[in-house]
């Protein structure tokens, strides 16, 4: 049938669109030249030079610290959430969820800056990153773990108080494991989330501190070597194990991202 | 009257309690903070002048300054309308790209569907920066790309085109960042349609053209209407791409409002125009719901 | 002392009620139906003994206790859902051990207990099978053995047969009757299901908008309806108005309009000039080529104009020579031959003086 051929060949297209850039980034990352041209030659050097690089390893480290931390908080906080707006249906607690997630980042960003340092005397750093990841990451968190409740039968918690169950065993027996998938998933998006983070992390840094995607941006801007191909590449990795891990648990989340 | 409801109350401020906290301190306050921002004096320093006190001759308190100034110099409205501008020929691209591909995900069998959408997400998964810099390098001007180009401009005689740091290069970044957003939305609407409405549209003597434009595109709107706002939102409040692959003239409102915020330092033009954003995302959230809510009524 | 007594329990959401003044009570060991169509109050007062709901006035009294202030999961009370609400996370077993495990009982007697519940209800080698791999008819079943394995002091069944259908329906019927008179817990179960209600129950309680109509076993339920919406609403009936023309100490003379004057059995608290109808159950009116017009009987001829074959019986619906319409039902016995008439013959339908009921308006 040449309408599904002619759909097949303009979703390859697009496929392509969105993947050779990416491949190109990582093949250069073995290329033997400074520049991001022509390939010269298979070398593993400018990963040598990513391993020596003290800036670019505080950076990772910082950028680790910063998601372990943000996503266990912010997936407590998310879970709480996506059951509250499930269960109690409150007005307010919804947009407040939302809203940081559905807005330009850089509106976050910009308020939070304003908020450390006129309101809170705050020295921007780590603490000041964490606060940010953690406010949009909840977001994240709550749809997913809220998705999960409302695809389920809502008759099996009165079923496990029916049967015997105080309202804490009915948490703890019925709906913890039930929304369990939905949780991990959250926690591993936000930690993808967190570790990408560009924007909110620009405006709330300071001085002294910097995250790996600042890192790579200052990199970008001032001196390009394919030391940031092959740091991307590594990231690439990182954040694809991730999701590939978040997917087994919870298909939904695919679907929770689509709104 | 009951124990088992008055626990269920503590429980619910349990439950509710720590997120709506964490949120109104670290999202509301601040909200409210530049919103209150946009409308005081900077500082002599940079930053706010304070609210209150301060000497004699001195600028203190609120004042409409700020918006009076956004409205002085047209440049400003102008790098408003561009942002809009590029944001709408994103989400035209978008589209144009990410419909056949959520229509082949949404026609394919059961068990490739997860994993043709997993491939769509993928690219999402690597870092922000990386797939704007892999842009940098495909439109550089050594590039094969580039050089092809331009050789083909040479042909007919036209001078070679710089590809990076340009309005193209901006748009190309954008769309590249933002089409998995498209494609997610529209796909999970395409998946719902019920395959016997196209059925019942061929049996009565519909051509493939005419079943796709009477019945597929109509169901697909509320799908449409979410993918556009995905697209179309982050992309008006974006400063990187522009930062990264646009030239000195492009800059859109996300530049400027961090040029505000971490250059010239003043904040409360910052906060003028980060409010004027925020109003103008508000704004068409809100369009985006009444139109996808009268479009299904009318479907 | 009953098991459970309703005493004048109302509920109100906003301007609607959903119970009105109900009174009910439930002895030990039988199984008691609530019937009723769908919005008539069955599940919100279900929901009240089962305690996911409280009543805006009257109480709920188990062995004489009131149960207001007790939550659900104290109540010796369980229920099986309409949608089985089975733990998808757990097997079957760990779902029938769930309420043993709540009421703290050892590992040794659980083990006894869920392999004596399995057993009851034929799923002995599905224990360790999840609930989603079960069809509808097993998934019943362990909802069922859930329900009962501690012994309540009452099992509540909302709808449950509702999901299954006609044939695993009717063998679950015959389950539930079986389990229920062995394992001698008293069932109240819910439907709107008339045929299912008279099968099932001891007694049935029909409710209406909130109220209830009438509480008796089956065959009076059947064969006595108090009023226009019982009769209607169990079995197939004729409903003919009718107006009385005199009250006897042995009979009521009625007239019915396009029939002319007929008998009916005597009725306490009539008075003439009173409107209502005449309510008679198709099996109660004899069909025949011709029948010998007897003193006993109002005979009336008439004409086949429809009939409904369902195998076993045929309902023929009558229009008689003076304007009304009857229905009739005759069981298809004769062997080898279906229904009796055919649409257009020429019949005559008669029933007995002594049969019938004068119903108020």
């Amino acid at each position: 049938m040449s309408k599904s051929s002619w759909l097949w060949s303009a979703s390859v297209l697009v496929y392509a669109f969105l993947y050779v850039p990416l491949i190109i980034v990582v093949v250069y990352s073995f290329n033997d030249s400074r520049l991001n041209a022509e390939w010269v030659g298979f070398t593993l050097n400018w990963y040598r030079v990513l391993f020596h690089d003290r800036q670019m390893i505080g950076a990772a480290v910082n950028s680790l610290t910063i998601a372990i931390v943000s996503s266990l908080v912010a997936t407590a906080l998310g879970t709480m959430a996506g059951i509250a707006i499930h269960r109690y249906k409150p007005k307010l607690l919804p947009f407040m969820v939302i809203t940081p997630v559905a807005m330009p980042e850089i509106l976050l960003g910009v308020s939070l800056l304003l908020f450390f340092i006129q309101v809170m005397n705050l020295t921007l750093g780590m603490l000041s990153i964490i606060i940010a990841h953690i406010t949009f990451c909840i977001g994240f968190v709550a749809i997913v773990v809220r998705a999960r409740l409302a695809g389920m039968d809502e008759s099996i918690f009165e079923a496990a108080r029916d049967l015997g169950a105080t309202p804490w065993q009915t948490f703890k027996l019925v709906t913890f494991p039930l929304i369990m998938p939905g949780v991990v998933a959250g926690a591993l998006m936000s930690f993808t989330l967190s570790i990408d983070d560009f924007v909110i992390t620009f405006f709330t840094v300071g001085v002294g501190v910097t995250t790996l995607p600042l890192q790579i941006y200052s990199m970008i801007k001032i001196a390009v070597t394919p030391e940031v191909n092959a740091v991307s590449t590594l990231l690439m990795l990182l954040t694809l194990t991730t999701i590939i891990v978040a997917s087994k648990f919870a298909p939904d989340v695919l679907r929770g991202v689509a709104k | 009257m009951n124990k088992f409801l008055t626990s269920g109350r503590i429980t619910k401020w349990l439950v509710s309690g720590p997120p709506f906290l964490y949120l109104t301190m670290f999202f509301l306050l601040p909200s409210i903070i530049i919103l209150v921002a946009s409308f005081r004096y900077p500082g002599d320093y940079g930053g706010l002048a304070p609210l209150f006190g301060g000497e004699a001759g001195r600028e203190t308190g609120l004042t409409l300054e700020t918006y009076k100034f956004f409205f002085s110099d047209f440049i400003y409205t102008q790098i408003f309308i561009k942002s809009f501008g590029v944001a709408m020929a994103s989400t035209v691209i978008c589209l144009l790209m990410a419909y056949p591909l959520a229509l082949l995900i949404a026609h394919s069998p059961k068990k490739h569907r997860d994993f043709m959408v997993l491939l769509v997400i993928l690219p999402f998964a690597s870092n922000f920066l990386i797939r704007v810099y892999a842009w940098m390098i495909i439109l550089g001007p050594q590039s094969a790309v580039s050089l092809a180009v331009n050789h083909v401009l040479g042909v007919f005689g036209v001078a070679p085109v710089p590809l990076l740091f340009s309005p193209f290069a901006v748009l190309v970044g954008m769309v590249y960042v933002h089409l998995p957003f498209m494609v997610l939305p529209l796909y999970t609407n395409l998946e719902k349609h019920d395959p016997v409405l196209l059925d019942a549209a061929q049996d009565l003597g519909a051509n493939a053209w005419y079943r796709f434009w009477k019945v597929t595109w109509p169901l697909s709107l509320p799908g449409v209407y979410s993918g556009s706002a995905l697209v179309f939102i982050p992309v008006l409040g974006m400063f990187a791409i522009p930062d990264i692959l646009g030239g000195t003239g492009d800059i859109l409102i996300g530049n400027l409002i961090k040029d505000q915020f971490l250059g010239t330092r003043d904040w409360p033009f910052g906060s003028t125009l980060s409010i004027m954003l925020t109003i103008a995302v508000l704004l068409l959230a809100g369009i985006t719901v009444l139109i996808s809510r009268r479009g299904v009524e009318n479907v | 002392m009953a098991l459970l007594e309703i005493r004048n329990v109302t509920r109100r959401f906003g301007d609607l009620i959903a119970v009105d003044n109900v009174s009910i009570d439930i002895e030990a060991g039988e199984f008691f139906t609530l019937l009723g169509p769908s919005g008539c109050g069955k599940t919100t007062l279900l929901r009240m003994i089962a305690g996911f709901d409280l009543p805006d006035g009257g109480q709920i009294l188990l062995d004489g206790k009131d149960l207001v202030g007790t939550p659900p999961e104290k109540r010796p009370i369980h229920t099986v859902f309409q949608s089985y609400a089975l733990f998808p996370h757990m097997t079957v077993s760990g779902n029938i051990s769930f309420p043993l495990r709540m009421a703290g009982k050892s590992a040794d007697e659980i083990t006894v207990r869920v392999k004596e519940a399995l057993e009851q209800v034929h799923l002995s080698d599905k224990g360790g099978s999840f609930p989603h791999e079960l069809s509808g008819g097993q998934k019943q079943r362990v909802a069922l053995a859930r329900g009962l394995v501690n012994r309540p002091r009452l099992l509540m069944l909302d709808e449950p047969l509702g999901a299954l259908d006609a044939k695993l329906r009717e063998e679950m019927q015959i389950e539930l009757i079986t389990l229920q008179r062995e394992v001698g817990v008293t069932f109240v179960f819910v439907t709107h299901s008339q045929a299912e209600a008279l099968a099932l129950s001891h007694r049935i309680a029909v409710m209406n908008a909130g109220r209830i109509e009438q509480v008796d076993v089956p065959s009076k339920i059947y064969s006595f309806p108090v009023n226009r919406f019982v009769a209607d609403f169990i079995g197939r009936i004729n409903m003919l108005h009718a107006e009385v023309l005199e009250t006897r100490p042995d009979y009521l003379r009625i007239t019915i309009p396009e029939m002319g004057e007929v008998r009916a059995p005597a009725k306490s608290g009539t008075a003439p000039g009173q409107k209502g109808f005449l309510a008679l159950r198709p099996e109660q009116v004899r069909i025949a080529a011709k029948i010998e017009e007897v003193a006993g009987e109002n005979h009336f001829p008439g004409k086949v104009r429809d009939l409904l074959y369902v195998g076993d019986v045929t309902t023929y619906i009558v229009d008689l020579n003076s304007g009304a319409r009857i229905e009739a039902l005759l069981p298809n016995s004769a062997p080898g031959r279906g229904k009796f008439f055919e649409t257009g013959d020429r019949v005559e339908v008669a029933w007995s003086k002594d049969t019938g009921l004068f119903l108020n308006e």
